[in-house]
């Protein structure tokens, strides 16, 4: 056989293996932002489910801070919201609903004393850790994902079987400031 | 930095040094035995010995070293600080929660260990717990779980057995020159016995040498994507700092056999102005500048 024949037979495989490689590890960069995207989701509802309890707890002792406590509850509710922006949005709506109750807390001597909400504050504040940790891996894994689907040569492997980059989910620049607490 | 390519890179070491050292230990089992007794019984006898305490350091060794350690679970509310943060920079990192252990002890000091992600612990002492701020333990167990994520606690536990099973092959091999000089020179010759006897002198040096120079390795680059995971590298910063200012840093569960494990060396009394090339951690200056440094 000719040396020319050979040659093609060599590229030809070397360019198979590329793509399975490349398809393969495609494959596991979504399927990694896929899992991180269902941590935010998980951590979203735990917090999701502790609210009414603080709401419950804080009701009696805040009577001033009406404003405060619907603003999240209704922030809450626009959690469920599966528009990937909406949800980054309530998220952090709710992030500062929280931190303004736990600062306007520290008025409240008898609210500090309280063994049940002490509890709640850091396990709330637990989750907010844990929300801001998988929103990091998110957003990591997004970034791999993206840049294999927009740098040569992946790009072409994932235009051919139809891999598209995602969505970061951002932090508001609000949410960057410090927080305003009025009295 | 892709923190993916270092795991396969760690991976594939883990697999390199493993087969140097089986290769080490066989070797030196073949020239036991074709000095005393049969070289091939004698090499059967090293691999099996290597195999059966590989196997049971693989399956068992966090179990173990818990055992030796005294560790209890970590449970809410009292340690739910601890809890929170493993969990939260576990999902950082992309590994299942490991599980969490406190060691009743005073001095500041944490571990990692397991042969998987999936398998992992982490340990912290109550000193950790109790006297560092929260963005300093953060730093601290951030370092410990890039350990898990990075799969050097399966590398160290690995080289540590390995290490250890060398030293007492060799140990045996050089106790029995001792025993029976005189009376076996009729089968094995000289050129043989010279090299069993520089084997078995060397290759504990060596080994030792490597396993303290990759622990270092890794430690430096826990450090660095344990900065990565929390974004904030003076917290690790600021705890190591506090151990270095700390009077009394001696973990009293802690063994030669354990030193490697821990974010700190637990035994520091021992070596205090010691050379670099007998640590198995790095200068804690060192690691305190590089991450400043970030």
């Amino acid at each position: 056989m000719s040396a020319l024949l050979w040659a093609i037979i060599v590229i030809l495989v070397i360019v198979v293996l590329y793509v399975i490689l490349a398809y393969n590890s495609l494959v596991r960069i979504r399927n990694r932002t896929e899992n991180a995207w269902a941590q935010i989701d998980v951590q979203l509802k735990r917090r999701y489910d502790l609210i009414p309890n603080l709401v419950e707890t804080v009701k009696g002792y805040m009577k001033h801070e009406r404003g405060t406590l619907e603003s999240l509850t209704r922030a809450r509710t626009s959690l469920m919201n599966p528009s990937l922006a909406k949800k980054a949005q309530a998220s952090n709506q709710i992030s500062e609903a929280l931190k303004t109750i736990f600062a306007v807390a520290e008025n409240y001597p008898k609210l500090k004393a309280s063994k049940n909400f002490l509890q709640l504050q850091e396990e709330l504040s637990g989750t907010e850790s844990k929300i801001a940790y998988s929103r990091q891996f998110y957003n990591d894994s997004v970034l791999t994902l993206n840049q294999k689907v927009q740098t040569f040569p992946s790009k072409i492997i994932a235009s051919i079987f139809g891999f598209n980059g995602k969505e970061y989910f951002e932090i508001e620049e609000e949410a960057k400031k410090p927080v305003k607490v009025q009295f | 930095m892709d923190i993916y390519n270092e795991i396969s890179t760690n991976k594939r070491n883990s697999v390199l040094l493993v087969s140097l050292f089986f290769v080490a230990i066989i070797l030196l089992g073949f020239v036991f035995g074709y000095i005393f007794f049969d070289p091939y019984l004698g090499l059967f006898f090293a691999f099996f010995i290597s195999l059966i305490f590989t196997l049971i350091s693989y399956y068992s060794g966090d179990k173990m070293i818990l055992a030796m350690t005294g560790a209890k679970e970590a449970r809410k509310p009292e340690h739910t600080y601890l809890i929170n943060t493993v969990e939260g920079l576990s999902i950082a990192a992309g590994i299942p929660t490991p599980k969490i252990y406190v060691i009743n002890d005073s001095a500041i000091n944490a571990f990692a260990s397991g042969r998987s992600p999936e398998h992992s612990i982490v340990a912290v002492t109550s000193g950790a717990v109790g006297r560092l701020n929260r963005e300093e333990l953060e730093g601290v167990l951030a370092h410990e779980i890039s350990h898990i994520k990075n799969y050097d606690v399966r590398f160290m536990m690995l080289v540590a057995t390995l290490v250890g099973i060398t030293v007492l092959i060799s140990d045996m091999l050089l106790r029995s020159f001792f025993w029976s000089s005189g009376n076996r020179e009729n089968r094995a010759n000289t050129f043989i016995i010279v090299i069993g006897l520089v084997l078995a002198i060397l290759t504990p040096i060596i080994v030792q040498l490597i396993k303290f120079a990759v622990s270092r390795k890794r430690e430096f680059l826990a450090d660095a994507s344990g900065a990565l995971l929390t974004r904030y590298p003076p917290g690790l910063a600021n705890a190591l700092k506090k151990i270095r200012d700390d009077k009394e840093p001696v973990v009293e569960v802690a063994n030669r056999a354990t030193a490697h494990l821990f974010i700190e060396n637990p035994l520091r009394h021992f070596k205090k102005h010691t050379s670099n090339i007998f640590s198995t951690h790095p200068d804690i200056n060192e690691r305190i500048l590089r991450l400043e440094a970030m």
